[in-house]
């Protein structure tokens, strides 16, 4: 057999996951989490096998972390389900023996390239990315949006901690837009 | 532009895109004319007759660049302003026209 000895790369291309600290803020490519679409098929009542499992399902514009999974809302009765790599490399099958046939799991941790920027003063910086109001949403809130031309999902874990994912392919654009409004902005 | 999303509350326009006339939820079923012919015209109307009203207006708007939702949105042409916001897929099925 082949000897496949294949060699992982970051979003961004490298062997590591970049970090950069501007000003107050410090916008870090995460590479440790593993994500999941969730949606309940019609009909169905996923609540009970939900908090059974551990896996939150936050209100419309929420996200909410638990002990092992997090997830956010993404649109009426769907959710991003988040878990750590290292024990959910294949999340999907973690998921699936929870919900049978009573919601669809798509595996989407490849599609995702996921920023974390953490710092004080975050509202004035993502006030020059995006519409969505930071500042007015608060800890907890998490929504889809436009930020350049990206449609990215801005999730706020604490008033000094957003995840920003954005499409894989263009990780190098979405970077390039959280550096340059940081410089802006600080 | 700012539309009060059911869901999300207020989000800018510039998320959205715009299809037309919310009467497009009620797609005439062909099966259910007694002619051929009165099912083509009202096919007919439904692809291409459509009101304009300076004022109240319901339409269709897409959450393209958000939850990418379906809205109906009533809004009145002349003035802008937004007096209502319903999810499509609550209209359609109060129209009978969904599960």
């Amino acid at each position: 057999m082949a000897d496949l000895s294949l060699k992982p790369i970051t979003p961004l291309g490298n062997d590591a996951p970049v970090r950069v600290t501007i000003g107050p803020v410090t916008i870090a490519e995460v590479v440790d989490s593993a994500f999941a679409s969730l949606t309940r098929r019609m009909g169905q009542d996923i609540a009970a096998v939900a908090k059974g499992a551990g896996i939150p399902l936050p209100a419309a514009g929420k996200v909410e972390q638990g002990a092992t999974y997090g997830a956010f809302w993404l649109g009426p009765d769907s959710w991003m389900v988040e878990a750590p790599f290292a024990s959910h490399e294949d999340i999907v099958a973690h998921l699936k023996p929870v919900f049978g046939e009573t919601a669809s799991v798509t595996e989407q941790t490849d599609a995702w390239a996921r920023f974390d920027v953490t710092g004080e003063r975050l509202p004035a910086l993502f006030e020059r990315l995006c519409n969505y109001d930071i500042a007015r949403h608060g800890a907890g809130s998490a929504s889809r949006t436009m930020l350049e031309h990206l449609g990215c999902y801005v999730v706020i874990r604490s008033a000094t901690h957003i995840s920003v994912l954005g499409p894989r392919s263009s990780a190098q654009s979405l970077f390039h837009a959280l550096e340059t409004a940081a410089h802006s902005a600080f | 532009m700012i539309i009060n999303h059911p869901l999300l509350g207020p989000r800018d326009a510039q998320e959205f895109t715009y299809l037309g006339d919310a009467a497009l939820i009620d797609r005439p079923d062909g099966l259910s004319y007694p002619t051929p012919d009165a099912a083509m015209d009202a096919m007919h109307d439904y692809l291409y007759q459509r009101s304009n009203p300076a004022g109240e207006h319901r339409e269709l708007w897409y959450h393209e660049q958000g939850d990418r939702s379906w809205l109906v949105v009533t809004r009145n042409t002349v003035t802008h302003e937004i007096t209502r916001v319903e999810l499509a897929r609550d209209v359609a099925r109060m129209r009978g026209r969904s599960k």
